[in-house]
């Protein structure tokens, strides 16, 4: 490749990644008012201290589809079902669905096992961490249904909601479980 | 033919219905039997499981647990302080161990002794080699305890305290509350709470 090529290449790629960086602002922007305040960043990754801020996740009544799955590092089921997760993701970014993964590791490992886990990953999925350890008081906010077994998925688009306490086999049954 | 050809289907249907969690034993029921292998070599059931002193329980902590789940290590050192303060009350600890060693190698048979070894388990700890027990409890996840009267009928169900993470943030020890409403002949409440944990590893 001779450099000249590589001048009009160079800006065309800085483009592309810049909007499509902006892909996801628009559709905050419908949620921007209840989107939830992360109680701080840790390498850019929204981390939640309390449920209570968080819970505006799970309440949301625009007709975006919510596809929300909770995991963790050392969870090795949820660790072999996020790739599908990503393909969602992936397939329908340019529509009404989001998909969030909420990280329960614990505090201690957030740096030396969550960043870079992130890292090697490097996931196109809104990623964020809770942290609230009084578990008790918020899983039945997420389903009544759900024990506090992970991997569980919970998604929802308004009213409709579909709560799986299980892992997805394969990508298929977790495209075939949107509304 | 159309025997094999229901029988096909039959098995076709299980093996795709997702496992709900729901059904179990409810409080107020009678627990489920069951007779396991201990790390010791022994069989165990509520037939011959005694108290610290030797004694007829008055009660059972039944706990699933394993040896991998950052939530069931998390909680060891607090089941061995359950078993110290209430084996010789009469409300001995029962640690079962659910998953399906094959998906989880860190939970078999001989890892189950080299852990309680290496922690000074003072407690039985099962393991449910066939996966039959913990579906009858009705478990999900490790860790996970049923609290038994002597009449094997479930008082409590859920975690050991409030803060199943980390012992330091604790503020209501549930399984003692819940002995001590039994012992003091009263309903425990809460009778059941929830908290995150591993899904017990079974095969689809």
């Amino acid at each position: 490749m001779n450099l000249n090529k590589l001048w009009v290449l160079v800006p065309i790629y800085c483009f592309s990644v810049i909007f499509s960086g902006f892909q996801p602002e628009k559709e905050l922007l419908t949620e921007k008012k209840s989107w939830p305040k992360a109680s701080r960043y840790l390498e850019g990754v929204p981390i939640y201290e309390k449920f209570s801020d968080l819970e505006s996740l799970f309440q949301f009544e625009n007709d975006t589809t919510y596809v929300i799955n909770f995991w963790a590092t050392w969870c090795k089921p949820c660790i072999e079902e996020l790739p599908y997760f990503e393909s969602l993701h992936k397939k329908y970014q340019d529509e009404k669905i989001r998909v969030v993964l909420v990280s329960l590791d614990f505090p201690r490992h957030l740096e030396s096992k969550l960043l870079p886990f992130l890292d090697k990953h490097q996931f196109a999925s809104t990623v964020l961490v809770l942290l609230d350890g009084s578990y008790n008081d918020w899983i039945d906010k997420i389903s009544t249904k759900w024990s506090g077994a992970i991997p569980a998925t919970l998604i929802y688009k308004k009213g409709e909601r579909k709560f799986f306490e299980e892992s997805f086999p394969n990508y298929d049954v977790l495209e075939a479980s949107l509304p | 033919m159309k025997n094999i050809l229901f029988f096909a289907t039959l098995i076709a249907l299980l093996a795709f219905t997702p496992y709900t969690p729901e059904g179990g034993v409810e409080i107020g029921e009678l627990a489920p039997a069951f007779n396991l292998k201990n790390i010791d070599g022994n069989m165990y059931s509520f037939e011959n499981i005694k108290d610290a002193n030797g004694e007829t329980p008055k009660g059972y902590i039944i706990v699933f647990t394993c040896n991998t789940c950052p939530y069931a290590k998390a909680n060891e050192t607090r089941l061995i302080q359950l078993q110290e303060t209430y084996g010789p009350k009469g409300y001995p600890v029962v640690a079962i161990q659910p998953n399906d060693p094959t998906l989880k190698p860190g939970d078999s048979f001989e890892a189950m002794k080299a852990n309680a070894e290496e922690k000074d388990f003072n407690f039985l700890y099962l393991i449910d080699e066939e996966q039959s027990v913990f579906p009858q409890y009705g478990a999900t996840k490790t860790p996970e305890v049923f609290l038994l009267d002597e009449n094997r009928i479930l008082r409590y169900h859920g975690a050991i305290d409030d803060s199943v993470r980390d012992e330091e943030g604790v503020e209501t020890k549930f399984v003692e509350k819940a002995i001590e409403a039994i012992e003091n002949g009263q309903e425990p409440s809460p009778t059941t709470t929830k908290s995150i944990g591993c899904g017990i590893k079974k095969a689809r």
